[in-house]
This record gives structure tokens, C-alpha cells and sequence, in this order.
């Protein structure tokens, strides 16, 4: 049985036609994955806001109420790092929400965040962060295996946060680690960012690398958390580029530029299935060149259809536990070599038994 | 076993309590006979029920796999999510209760929520924001025995729109001496067992009256605000505040005003205007009475 909260989001089931147990299950799920302040927008837009249930609607309204007041707060964060990066001189380019938020995209309606993301050349790195630190900002963790980790085989610094505001920045020079198996020229991304409007030393990648980084961060570097929020994300970046001309068809050239065209092929296809995101069956086709084996591509059918559903007991079959398991040793197997990864998942373990770390 | 420790022990017991709905679910005696002396007058209802909508699921059980009898830590979760850490097992039952406060203040947005006590006379409510340790819950207690309607001891809740305060007549949770005063005075009232030794010292919820619970669902606009200050050895005393001061100061013990925005001061500002704003310094709980049923409320 479909999860009630990708029906309605997919459209297969009416939200008209809910009762009050099922508003109840659906409003569990979106909560536990972070959409509660999208379904919002999404009943506005598709139904109306004025017939849901009294006891219902307080959800969708504190969440709103809450993706507003973050929204408010990122215009002031932003506000204070380009002034950060007008004293450096060179543009800071922000990535995924963040950027879809100061792209006034639709994506970001009702999007929760918690971190801003940011990316520079790996040149420009430790000068950024030094102008980060005169403007308040200041590493997270003192723990030395942390930095030197991050530093030496990461794609962005270990997070910074601001001492009095509490903002917390992530800092990349890549979207995906240097050691991973795929990891694109960052260059090739950095060239095609542009200023964001309104902003001249705010920038965001271009609206088809925005694409391929959400599709590489959700179906290459294994962040599946909040799997579903980054597949309602995705079907949103897609569907505001469709009145692109041969949007498609560039995005898979760009793609496969990048070295990213497995990923951007989960992308088109999850989304297709799952949100039903209308996509032209000609890109759909074009974009089996980045196609695994049929064996493979079961497989991934297998765990992906598990692991993108909420992360909510009433989604989880016998094989769920697994499937987050499995791709999640599959994100660490493609970020880096086995001789860099099995030390550093038996650290990870070891901190994680003697109670030292949950995560 | 009763249909209440049968339920809380297996898919959950609903309890409507002011306008929300809790499915609370444990292992733990303790709560089960906590919830069975201090929720006995609140609706339940059933949970298979088409028609129903449970704001809050919510569960408090042994951290360990292996249950209570290896684990002394109790786990509160909110559907899953677990908000804060988990605590020595014996105060199993006022973690529930904070956990209850917790859903409210942490998924509301719909409405203001201050960090007060708040009871009603003649239609007005007085609504007495005030740090641990100021004496409010004990001068709560008391003057739910004397006439007042609980509204709530720890949560204020007030609709964005109207202004006016939503109930939520939760058991008034007493500290460590207050326990005796109020059992003294007052042998009738209904007490929960002690949690001892948590970080706010004992704990002990006394059961809220029956007809506040009755009244849940019945709203009233506000008629003061007053900081109440307990201090050994002071007279009994009202001290008019400014009504700039008031405004700050409730808003610093509330939960949710920055993240409401303007509609937060909007509100805010209503309820002020409509209310008398006092601070109140007091050390004899007969004097505290009496100052407060000679309050003529709703005149502003």
C-alpha cells in the first residue's frame, strides 16, 4: 500500500475525500518528514485551505507560521554574508535551500532548513573562512580527528556557527568529496553560477546544476534522512525548468559534462514514479544512457522505493531497516577509497558503542 | 487489570485533554497509576475511531531493548522523535507531564504560548507568567481550592485571534515544601505519586478540579496579568506595572512569541491593553487569597 502522504502528494488520492483518521496519518507523515509547511502550499494550490478540518488545519498553519519565520531569518543571515562577501570580493554561490529561497523558486515554499550552505573555489577556502570568523562565525567542532578529517577528505570545512545569532554555515569548495569515485570538476560548476537578484555578491549554480547537485546529494552522497523532502524537492526544481527550452535535453548533455548522469537518472526516474513528475518519455528514454545493469537497477528499484517513502513506522516494511542500512554503506563505499573508509566507520562505531556519539 | 492500564500498556489510551488529544503509551506502573488517580474526570476516547484526529502520540518507555528491568532510563518520544534525553525511570510520571507541556509548546504556532499559570473568576482570566521558584504553582493550587477555575498551571495558551485563553487543565505540578502546605491546608485535593530527586527537586501532581475539566473547552478573554513573587517575611502586596514592562516581560516567558512575528505582538499587545498588570509579592497564602478575590478584573 502507497504511504497516504505521497498519494496526496502525487495526486492518486483526493484530499477531499479524506477522513479524519486519514488526515491523521497524513499529517504524522509529513511532520516526521519535514513537509508539514509544503503541504501547506500544496493544499492551498490544489484544494482549499478553508475546507480542512479545524482540528487538522492547526498543523498546516504552525508549520507555515514556522517556514515563514525561517524564511524571514535567512533574508537577515543573508543579508549579513554578503556583506561577508563583499569584503572578500568575490561572490559567496549558496546551494540547495537556501538558494531556492533567495531564487524566490517554488521549491522553497514552506521548505524547512537548518543549515546554509555555501560554496567558494577550493583556492579561496581558509581566506573565506578567516572572513568568516572576523564576522563572528566560528568552527562547530575542537575535536582534532573532525577537522583534520573534514579538511583532508571532505568537500567543505567542518560547520561553522555564529557566536551570538547561532546561524550555522556549512563552507564547500565541491558538492560531492574529493575522494569520491564520481566528483565532478567544481570549476565547471563555479563558472556557471550567476548573482542571484537583488544581490551582487550573492550567487546560486545554474538552475540545471542546481538539478544535478539536488540529484547527486540525494541518490550519489547517501543524505537520505529526509529522502522524501529532496524527492518533493527535485520534482519541484524540475517542473519550474520545464518552460526551459529542451530544458531535458540540456540538463542530461550537463549531466553527463559533470560525470553525474547515474544520479540524474535516479532523479528523473524516482521522481516519475513516485511523484509522478511529468517528464517527457524521450528524456526518460535518453536518460537510460546513465542506466545501471537490470540487476542493479532492481536492486536500487528495491531499496530506493523503501528508503524515499517517510520515515514513519506506518511506511516501514520488514525490509526498510535494511534498505537504509544498505544505502548507506553505499554512500560511504562511493565517497571514498575502502583504505580511508573502514578506519573511519570503526572509529565511528567504536565513539557510537562507549556512547560518545549518536550519529 | 482496569480498561485504562490496558490501554496505556498497549496501543495507547486517548485522553482529551483542553482541545487536544494524546495517545499516551507506556510500560511503566508508575504512570499508569499516575494517570488513573490525576485523569480520572477527562474524556477518553477510541482510538479505531474513523472520526478521529490525535494531535499527540506520544510514548515514555525503557531506553534499553531489554526493557524496565535492565534499564533504568525512561525514553519520552513524540511519534518517534525524541525531543529530550532520557531520565532515572522513577520520574516516569513527570515526564509525562513535561512531555504534554512539550507537544504544545514546541508544535503550536497557531496561538500564543507564555510560560504562565493562568485561572479564571467571574469570565476574566489572570494570567501569572513567573520563573521556578516565584511561588506559582503553590498560589495556583490554592486558588483552584478557592473558587478560581484552573485554565492551566504551566502553559497560557491564547488564540491569535480572539485573544482570549484556551484551557488546558493539566494537574498543577508542586515542588518539594509545597507538597505539606498545600496537603495541609487543603486535605481534600488529590495528589499523583512523588517523583523524587529530579532536577526541580520532588515533584508531585495534584489531580485538577472537576469542574475546570468540565469547563475545557470554554474560552475567556483576559482581565490580568500579574507577576506573582513569593518571599519570606513580606506583606501581601499588589504593585501596579507599566503595561510596556508587562508586554516585554510576558513575552520573555513566551515560548513562541519571535517565532509568530507581528501577529505574536499583535496579540500580545490586545491582551495587555485589555488587562490590569500588577507585580505581587507575598509570603502567607491566607493573605494571597484574599487579595486576589478583592480583584476587580475586566474594568481596562
Amino acid at each position: 500500500m502507497q504511504a497516504i502522504l505521497v498519494a496526496v502528494l502525487n495526486g492518486d488520492q483526493a484530499v477531499s475525500d479524506l477522513t479524519l483518521s486519514q488526515w491523521d496519518l497524513l499529517i504524522r507523515q509529513a511532520r516526521k518528514s519535514m513537509l508539514l509547511g509544503k503541504l501547506y502550499y500544496f493544499i492551498e494550490d490544489e484544494f482549499d485551505l478553508n475546507k480542512v478540518p479545524e482540528s487538522v488545519l492547526r498543523y498546516l498553519q504552525s508549520a507555515h507560521v514556522h517556514s515563514t519565520k525561517q524564511y524571514t531569518d535567512l533574508l537577515w543571515e543573508i543579508k549579513h554574508l554578503e556583506k561577508v562577501a563583499r569584503q572578500l570580493g568575490f561572490p559567496l554561490v549558496l546551494l540547495k535551500g537556501s538558494a531556492y529561497a533567495i531564487a524566490g523558486l517554488s521549491a522553497a515554499r514552506g521548505r524547512i532548513f537548518s543549515d546554509i550552505d555555501l560554496m567558494v573555489d577550493k583556492k579561496n577556502i581558509s581566506l573565506t573562512e578567516k572572513q568568516l570568523m572576523l564576522n563572528g562565525w566560528v568552527s562547530s567542532s575542537s575535536d582534532y580527528y573532525d577537522q583534520l578529517y573534514y579538511r583532508k577528505w571532505m568537500h567543505e570545512i567542518p560547520p561553522v556557527h555564529h557566536v551570538f545569532r547561532g546561524s550555522v554555515l556549512d563552507v564547500h569548495h565541491n558538492i560531492i568529496p574529493p575522494t569520491a569515485k564520481k566528483s565532478p570538476d567544481a570549476s565547471l560548476l563555479m563558472a556557471q553560477s550567476h548573482p542571484l537578484e537583488g544581490y551582487d555578491f550573492m550567487s546560486a549554480l545554474s538552475p540545471l546544476d542546481m538539478i544535478i547537485h539536488s540529484a547527486t546529494h540525494l541518490f550519489y552522497d547517501g543524505e537520505l534522512d529526509h529522502g522524501l523532502r529532496d524527492l518533493v524537492d527535485l520534482d519541484a526544481l524540475i517542473q519550474s525548468n520545464q518552460a526551459m527550452l529542451k530544458f531535458e535535453e540540456k540538463l542530461l548533455l550537463r549531466a553527463f559534462e559533470l560525470g553525474l548522469q547515474r544520479p540524474v537518472f535516479y532523479a528523473l526516474r524516482y521522481t516519475h514514479l513516485i511523484l509522478h513528475t511529468q517528464i517527457p518519455s524521450k528524456v526518460l528514454q535518453d536518460s537510460q544512457r546513465g542506466v545501471p545493469n537490470k540487476a542493479l537497477l532492481k536492486l536500487m528499484d528495491f531499496l530506493f522505493l523503501r528508503v524515499l517513502m517517510p520515515d514513519h513506522p506506518s511506511c516501514n516494511d520488514r525490509w526498510t531497516g535494511f534498505a537504509r542500512w544498505s544505502l548507506y554503506m553505499r554512500s560511504h563505499w562511493l565517497r571514498m577509497p575502502l583504505s580511508l573508509l573502514i578506519p573511519h566507520l570503526l572509529r565511528k562505531s567504536f565513539l557510537r558503542l562507549t556512547g560518545k556519539e549518536h550519529h | 487489570m482496569t480498561d485504562i492500564a490496558k490501554r496505556l500498556t498497549t496501543d495507547g489510551l486517548v485522553l482529551q485533554v483542553g482541545s487536544f488529544k494524546y495517545s499516551i503509551q507506556t510500560q511503566y506502573r508508575s504512570i499508569v497509576a499516575s494517570i488513573a488517580i490525576l485523569y480520572t474526570d477527562f474524556e477518553t476516547l477510541n482510538k479505531d475511531d474513523e472520526n478521529i484526529f490525535i494531535d499527540f502520540y506520544i510514548s515514555i518507555e525503557p531506553t534499553n531493548i531489554f526493557g524496565k528491568f535492565i534499564s533504568r532510563q525512561a525514553q519520552f518520544r513524540f511519534d518517534g522523535f525524541i525531543p529530550f534525553n532520557s531520565l532515572p525511570c522513577q520520574h516516569a510520571p513527570a515526564i509525562i507531564e513535561w512531555g504534554m507541556n512539550w507537544c504544545v509548546s514546541s508544535q503550536i504556532n497557531t496561538h500564543l504560548i507564555i510560560h504562565a499559570a493562568v485561572i479564571e473568576k467571574s469570565g476574566y482570566a489572570v494570567v501569572m507568567p513567573a520563573p521556578p521558584g516565584s511561588g506559582k504553582s503553590t498560589l495556583t493550587a490554592a486558588l483552584i481550592q478557592e473558587g478560581w477555575r484552573l485554565l492551566s498551571d504551566e502553559l497560557t495558551i491564547i488564540d491569535v485571534e480572539t485573544a482570549h485563553v484556551v484551557p488546558f487543565p493539566r494537574p498543577v505540578s508542586l515542588k518539594n515544601l509545597s507538597i505539606d502546605i498545600i496537603k495541609e491546608r487543603y486535605p481534600s485535593v488529590v495528589f499523583g505519586p512523588v517523583s523524587t530527586d529530579t532536577s526541580k527537586g520532588n515533584v508531585c501532581h495534584i489531580k485538577p478540579p472537576q469542574l475546570s475539566v468540565q469547563q475545557q473547552f470554554l474560552e475567556c478573554p483576559v482581565g490580568g496579568v500579574i507577576f506573582p513573587k513569593y518571599e519570606q517575611g513580606v506583606s501581601a502586596e499588589l504593585i501596579e506595572i507599566g503595561k510596556g514592562q508587562a508586554l516585554m516581560d510576558v513575552a520573555s516567558n513566551s515560548f513562541n512569541y519571535s517565532r509568530l512575528g507581528s501577529a505574536g505582538f499583535d496579540v500580545l499587545h490586545k491582551v495587555i491593553d485589555s488587562a490590569s498588570c500588577y507585580q505581587f509579592q507575598y509570603s502567607q497564602l491566607d493573605d494571597a487569597i484574599a487579595i486576589f478575590s478583592a480583584l476587580e478584573l475586566g474594568r481596562e
